[in-house]
């Protein structure tokens, strides 16, 4: 295999390209119906979309902190000081709103979208041997969908009545009732949050359908169902996940749309009472019906968060081990697995709505069961670096860090099964904790580590290893300064969604902490410029977290820098295969051509050979036949793995 | 040191009711098995992190790890598993929905009804029996639970605003909804907190164990006061209570 011949063949074809054939600027960067192209577009509008979920938290974590002082910077902006009170700070209904955005922006605007949307995109295609996605221009609907969904959830701050602020979980009947107030119901934040959900879930149905129609359709001659690397079978079990789970909250927006303009009552039940008034409607309705329309959605939802993750994870582990993924088939049924039995956990979000043993107890054993599959997946990961000769590159310490953050957020997932344990953590910081360590440690770090792997492929320069490393630990230490004090917050009872950081619960949140004559004490009283000897509180907490969301905003900076300066700067490639990886995308021109492949790619064996005995070399790429491997008989090595 | 004292390190707040004791018990069994897998497998990457970097190991192994333990884990894992549901979860959910002492009649029934931003705790009077209710009537000047007052059981009802008080030792049945939105009853000392539901009446049960004054907090977003709709639980002993409950003026206007 001559990786600089096929380089050079690329550059020379590119050229020809561009003078003669190419695409007007607009249909080939904007409306494009390469899937790589529309990767990227995905891929950036998620990162923007996620600098801007950050925003909201770190304005939400100021009011946590220092609930009576006013916001800094952002009170002097007249464009944000409408938001805030008179003496400019933030009030419980600002907070709401950045709290109910939060996670929706985070959710269906940047995490999704940056790990189905734009590795799911942009990788998918190039590892199976196909030249496109199976429908381009389905992907590139999805793609504005998508997009609409976005500037319809970022207008709706601006509107009058703001953005939705009853919860990412928008129940019913305060996502019913809040807003009422305002002239024009259909342009408040609550009815467009509903309009930007619908596209959004339309935006992923025709991603999910156009992956599956693909996986199964395009693969390359020899690239059998066994062969795939772990990454397109994880896209395969979310394109399920999204494909079946959606349509429910699509429905139930729908429904709930209704219940605001046209004065239906699908959740709202009689006799409602609101603000001491009798609350004119039909009535009949249920909350808990939206409750499940939206879990039957919210927690499958969690597994397409994760399997993209688990993906990444495991194309960079082999990778950088220099030896194969241990145990690929048992984590590509773990896979299958999971992603069936998360349709059968969606309860465990409502354990304290009423329910009875009989109820209770087949969630409580689905839940439980469902750990099966994540502590195999999570596992095999671990193992899969016995024996390696580790690499420690930027996308291998991202990759690395995620398997123990992914595993403090399972292991703490673990009492949350349980109806009876629910009773005290139920809605406190220790459910906060857990699902930020499995989507913020853990999912975001997958991610990261992608960028930095694929960076090369899409680029043909390579990221700065030194600037990766400035972004690898700083927010290694404060991802964790944020979300590890939640665990002891919640089990002393502090409840989530409150403005003021649980101040006004007095007796709970002034449980003591540390007392301030201890060592801890003394360093929290200095950094925090409070009074030797103050004893620490179980609310002086907020004060590291807050601090951390913070300096993990600064930690990004390198991040940024790096991604915009190696663009134009990086280090050159030297080959299509930078990594000596051997999966197909590395057999494609750097960058890949429209059409990805100069010509139609052969797989000749499993994914991960790495360090095969016999070999000339510690990798046997997919798409090099048997005779130029110089292994004795690779194909029976092959077999035999 | 005792074994529940993990929760302790883990600054659990009091827990001061039977079942909250049991639920800490369970808990802290969970806690030490975390902590047994986290320090386990944080130790094991850790060592295989350092054992085989580049540097130290140049080449890989093509077969790593051939030895069946991590299967033996999963096994054990599992079977840690199905002890926690069939010897703790199981029972003792039973115990919160299936056993509840609803024919006791040392029990104390009281209704708690949410509304942005405060609680209402509707207690029986005299009679022990709770009055109906209809929603249709609630007045927020003079019927603010919409008390039938045809209703003989509704004749000595009585509420309180924001303040829950309940004797020690005995059990108490509380019957939590909501008038508008979705709250949460959250009494974090009785470990015990329910979803208060408009529309719905759902009970959950308790045993107080201790005295004391504590925070009520709301446990599902309302609205934007719900940061600061804090109520006050006290549990005082029985004779305390007795006297207190016998003070306290029907809500309904005598005819």
């Amino acid at each position: 295999m001559s990786a600089e011949a096929t380089l050079h063949d690329a550059t020379g074809h590119a050229h020809d390209g561009h003078d003669h054939h190419d695409p007007p600027f607009w249909k080939k960067y904007i409306f494009s119906t390469d899937h790589k192209v529309i990767g990227i577009q995905y891929g950036f509008t998620a990162l923007v979309f996620m600098a801007v979920g950050f925003f909201l938290m770190m304005v939400m974590r100021w009011s946590i902190a220092y609930p009576d002082r006013p916001v800094p910077f952002l009170a002097d902006l007249p464009w944000f000081q409408s938001w805030l009170d008179a003496d400019g700070k933030v009030t419980g209904e600002l907070y709401n709103m950045f709290g109910a955005m939060h996670g929706t922006i985070m959710i269906f605007l940047g995490v999704v979208p940056l790990a189905f949307g734009a590795f799911g995109n942009y990788v998918t295609p190039l590892q199976i041997g196909a030249p496109d996605m199976a429908f381009p221009r389905l992907n590139m609907a999805s793609y504005w969908c998508f997009f609409l969904g976005g500037v319809l959830m970022f207008v709706s701050f601006f509107l009058p009545s703001g953005a939705a602020k009853a919860g990412w979980t928008n129940y019913s009947p305060l996502a019913t009732t809040t807003d009422l107030g305002y002239a024009n119901q259909f342009w408040t934040g609550q009815t467009q949050w509903l309009f930007a959900m619908a596209l959004l879930i339309t935006s992923s149905l025709l991603g999910a359908v156009n992956f599956i129609a693909t996986i199964i359709n395009l693969r390359a001659k020899g690239m059998t169902w066994m062969r795939l690397p772990f990454f397109v079978w994880a896209m395969l079990v979310t394109g399920f996940l999204l494909l079946l789970a959606f349509p429910p909250l699509e429905v139930a927006a729908i429904m709930q749309i209704m219940d605001r303009l046209v004065g239906t009552s699908f959740f709202v039940p009689t006799g409602l009472n609101v603000a001491g008034q009798p609350f004119d409607v039909a009535g009949g309705g249920s909350p808990l019906l939206y409750q499940h329309l939206f879990w039957f959605l919210g927690h499958p939802e969690v597994y397409v968060l994760i399997l993209p993750a688990f993906a990444i994870v495991a194309e960079i582990i082999p990778c950088n081990t220099r030896r194969p993924l241990w145990g690929y088939k048992v984590m590509v049924y773990a896979a299958m697995v999971l992603g069936f039995l998360s349709f059968i956990v969606w309860a465990h979000h409502m354990y304290l709505t009423g329910m009875g043993t009989s109820v209770s107890t087949f969630f409580q054993t689905t839940t439980v069961l469902i750990s099966v599959p994540s502590v195999i997946l999570i596992t095999s990961l671990l193992i899969s670096l016995w024996g390696g000769s580790i690499r420690f590159n930027s996308a291998m310490l991202f990759a690395t860090a995620f398997i123990p953050m992914f595993g403090i957020g399972g292991l703490t997932g673990l009492p949350l099964a349980f109806n009876n344990l629910v009773l005290h953590l139920h809605d406190t910081y220790y459910v906060i904790g857990h699902f930020h360590y499995v989507v913020a440690p853990g999912t975001i770090f997958a991610l990261f580590a992608g960028i930095y792997h694929w960076f090369p492929k899409h680029t043909g320069r390579m990221m700065s290893e030194k600037l990766g490393q400035l972004h690898f630990w700083p927010s290694l230490i404060f991802m964790n300064g944020i979300f590890l004090p939640m665990f002891f917050q919640g089990m002393a009872g502090f409840h989530r969604r409150a403005f003021d950081g649980g101040a006004a619960y007095q007796q709970i949140s002034s449980q003591l902490f540390m007392p301030g004559d201890s060592v801890f004490g003394g360093i929290f009283n200095f950094l925090f410029g409070r009074a030797a000897g103050q004893d620490i509180l179980m609310i002086d907490l907020n004060l590291i977290m807050s601090a951390s969301a913070w300096l993990l905003a600064l930690a990004q900076i390198p991040f940024v820098i790096n991604l915009f300066i190696s663009v134009f700067n990086g280090k050159k490639v030297t080959s299509d295969n930078p990594w000596d990886a051997t999966t197909l995308e590395w057999a494609t021109p750097t960058p890949p051509p429209h059409g990805n492949f100069l010509t139609e790619p052969v797989t000749y064996r499993t994914a991960y050979e790495y360090s095969v005995p016999g070999a000339d070399e510690d990798f046997l790429p997919q798409f090099v036949p048997d005779k130029e491997t110089g292994a004795p008989e690779p194909a029976k090595v092959a077999a035999k793995h | 040191m005792n074994f529940d004292s993990i929760n302790d390190a883990l600054w659990m707040t009091e827990v001061a009711s039977e079942h909250g004791a049991a639920g800490n018990h369970m808990l802290a069994v969970l806690h030490w098995f975390m902590g047994a897998l986290a320090v386990g497998w944080g130790l094991f990457l850790v060592y295989i992190l350092w054992r085989f970097r580049a540097k130290k190991q140049p080449k890989a192994q093509y077969h790593g790890v051939t030895s069946h333990f991590s299967t033996h884990l999963e096994i054990g894992v599992v079977i840690v598993e199905v002890v926690l549901l069939l010897g703790f979860a199981y029972p003792l959910w039973a115990k919160r929905v299936d056993d509840m002492p609803k024919d006791d009649p040392n029990v104390l029934r009281i209704r708690a009804v949410g509304e942005q931003f405060r609680w209402t705790f509707h207690y029986a009077g005299a009679d022990k029996m709770v009055g109906l209710t209809d929603p249709f009537r609630i007045s927020a000047a003079t019927n603010a639970i919409g008390l039938v007052s045809e209703d003989p059981n509704a004749k000595d009802d009585f509420i309180t605003i924001n303040d829950l008080v309940i004797p020690k030792g005995r059990p108490v049945i509380i019957q939590v909804t909501s008038k508008d939105v979705i709250h949460g009853l959250a009494l974090v000392p009785m470990f015990i907190q329910q979803d208060a539901v408009p529309g719905r009446e759902i009970p959950m049960w308790f045993v107080p164990t201790k005295t004391g004054e504590w925070d009520i907090v709301c446990a599902q977003l309302c609205g934007a006061g719900h940061a600061q709709m804090a109520a006050t639980l006290r549990v005082v002993e029985a004779e305390e209570f007795d006297q207190w409950y016998a003070s306290q003026t029907p809500m309904l206007p005598k005819e």
